[in-house]
């Protein structure tokens, strides 16, 4: 079996926890914050954070266009929260000059869970995987997704977990929890696409 | 949505809960290597927000104002506090006096995201700190040492900064807690147990928590730094050191060309190893803030004293 290469993007966020939890579903997992480094990775994660501040940081640093062109040929991306912001097509509701990176045709409304009193913990069904512990804060959701996008799981009617083709999306953040099974998946995709030898 | 404070680490259950130890301490995580930023308007919220700040921190006066000023250093207005809310989509945090729970009570009925129970106004009472699992809204506490930070984290701090000396301008306080706290957890980390109870009863500090921090080689919270950063140069000082993100209070706009001064943190903040950025954020920035020794300071004036 091979083992990808899958790099977090570490312009800010919660960067370590994605990168222990990949180390634990078998992925060598190293950040990204330059170009260079980008070059370098099978599969790249998106993690939590402010989307406005990961979005000017990525412009600022060159880091914005290549990676929008590594995800429309096919790299495989995982996003929470604020990463699933910048995997949607749209956001319903931008800070001025907030420009995603895209790869899931998909409407997403930024903070739509509500504010920190609002965070909050609840189990939620994943197509796949079966129950996990969602944890939500200052959650997004996803509005409404195209016909290529698959819906992964739903809370309280909203969507809150989307595949489409190599890319991945939740509005909750396994990273925080201790359990890897969404990461394994998104390892899994990245192997699909990078069978051993290929890179 | 229920608004029951919970304050166990409970597992998720059917019904969503909110103010759970890990919804507290996981919105600290999505903050990591960012800048949180003082501003005392919605249009310098506005102008940190488009900086890249990760969130910001409304209050009336900077530190540098609440010295020149004296007197009793409160909460903000919350009409204040409001407009900074609607003016921005990034966090807003905001102070409550040390010890003073109904300034905390109403913060937390405004709906900030967090609550800095902080040394810079004037301590509400001189023993005891609010107790932080009451609240749905999680808090940041400052401290100077371990110990300090782990009786905080024991009352339910779901974020610990280093506290510094809070409108000086001067970094020298906030290396200095920073310092501290590593170095502790550093010793921390060749104890055996039996040693350990010793260090709690030293440290005055939970067992349970110390022997977390000797476990795990950090804090079990987030760990950021305040206090007297004014340059990119100094934010990324005191990332190498082993903050996780910093504050700057009055460093951004007590200075010449703040929107400037602002995006160059948040860069240095980003890239705190790499002195090539840090170099070209640190060009034609303009006037700093002028700043204060802090030798120069009487104890009465020295905000780190503050909390207990």
């Amino acid at each position: 079996m091979n083992t990808p290469v899958i790099g977090v993007l570490a312009l800010q966020g919660d960067v370590r926890e994605h990168l222990i939890a990949l180390a634990a579903a078998d992925a060598v997992a190293r950040p990204v914050r330059r170009p260079e480094e980008l070059a370098e990775v099978d599969g790249l994660v998106i993690p939590g954070g402010e989307s406005t501040t990961i979005s000017k940081l990525a412009d600022l640093f060159g880091l914005a266009e290549p990676l929008r062109e590594r995800i429309r040929n096919g790299m495989p991306v995982y996003g929470s929260c604020a990463g699933l912001i910048m995997l949607a097509d749209k956001i319903l509701d931008p800070r001025s000059g907030q420009e995603t990176f895209g790869g899931i045709d998909m409407i997403v409304r930024r903070n739509a869970f509500g504010r920190q009193n609002e965070s909050f913990e609840a189990t939620v069904e994943v197509a796949g995987i079966g129950g996990v512990e969602g944890v939500f804060i200052r959650a997004p959701w996803v509005e409404s997704v195209g016909a290529a996008a698959e819906v992964l799981a739903e809370h309280d009617g909203h969507i809150v977990a989307v595949r489409q083709g190599s890319a991945l999306a939740t509005s909750f953040h396994p990273e925080l929890t201790g359990d890897h099974r969404v990461h394994e998946l998104f390892v899994e995709m990245v192997r699909e696409k990078h069978p051993a030898g290929s890179r | 949505m229920s608004s029951t404070p919970t304050t166990s680490t409970q597992q998720a259950t059917d019904t969503p809960a909110t103010g759970t130890a890990r919804v507290k301490r996981g919105m600290a995580e999505q903050l990591k290597g960012g800048v949180i930023m003082d501003v005392v308007t919605p249009e310098q919220a506005k102008i940190a927000e488009d900086a890249g700040a990760v969130a910001v921190m409304a209050l009336e006066r900077v530190p540098a104002d609440i010295r020149k000023d004296g007197g009793v250093a409160r909460m903000s207005d919350p009409d204040m506090i409001e407009g900074i809310i609607e003016a921005v989509s990034i966090p807003v945090m905001a102070k409550s006096r040390i010890g003073h729970f109904v300034e905390a009570q109403i913060l937390q009925s405004l709906g900030v995201d967090y609550i800095d129970e902080s040394e810079v106004l004037t301590p509400a009472d001189e023993v005891n700190h609010s107790d932080k699992f009451a609240f749905t809204t999680p808090f940041v506490c400052g401290a100077t040492n371990l110990g300090e930070a782990l009786r905080r984290i024991a009352e339910g701090a779901a974020m610990i900064r280093s506290k510094g000396e809070a409108g000086t301008g001067n970094v020298v306080e906030a290396v200095r807690h920073m310092r501290q706290i590593k170095n502790e957890i550093a010793r921390l980390r060749g104890y055996d147990n039996n040693e350990l109870y010793a260090a709690a009863k030293e440290l005055r500090a939970p067992y349970e928590l110390v022997k977390e921090v000797s476990e795990l080689g950090k804090l079990p919270v987030v760990l950021f730094s305040a206090g007297g950063v004014a340059t990119p140069a100094d934010a990324a000082l005191m990332r190498q050191l082993g903050a996780e993100g910093v504050f700057v209070g009055s460093g951004i706009f007590k200075s010449g060309d703040p929107a400037k001064r602002a995006a160059a943190i948040v860069k240095a903040t980003t890239f705190y190893d790499d002195p090539k950025i840090i170099a070209d954020a640190s060009r034609n920035l303009g006037e700093a803030m002028v700043g204060i020794n802090c030798d120069e300071l009487p104890e009465t004036e020295r905000y780190a004293k503050r909390g207990w």
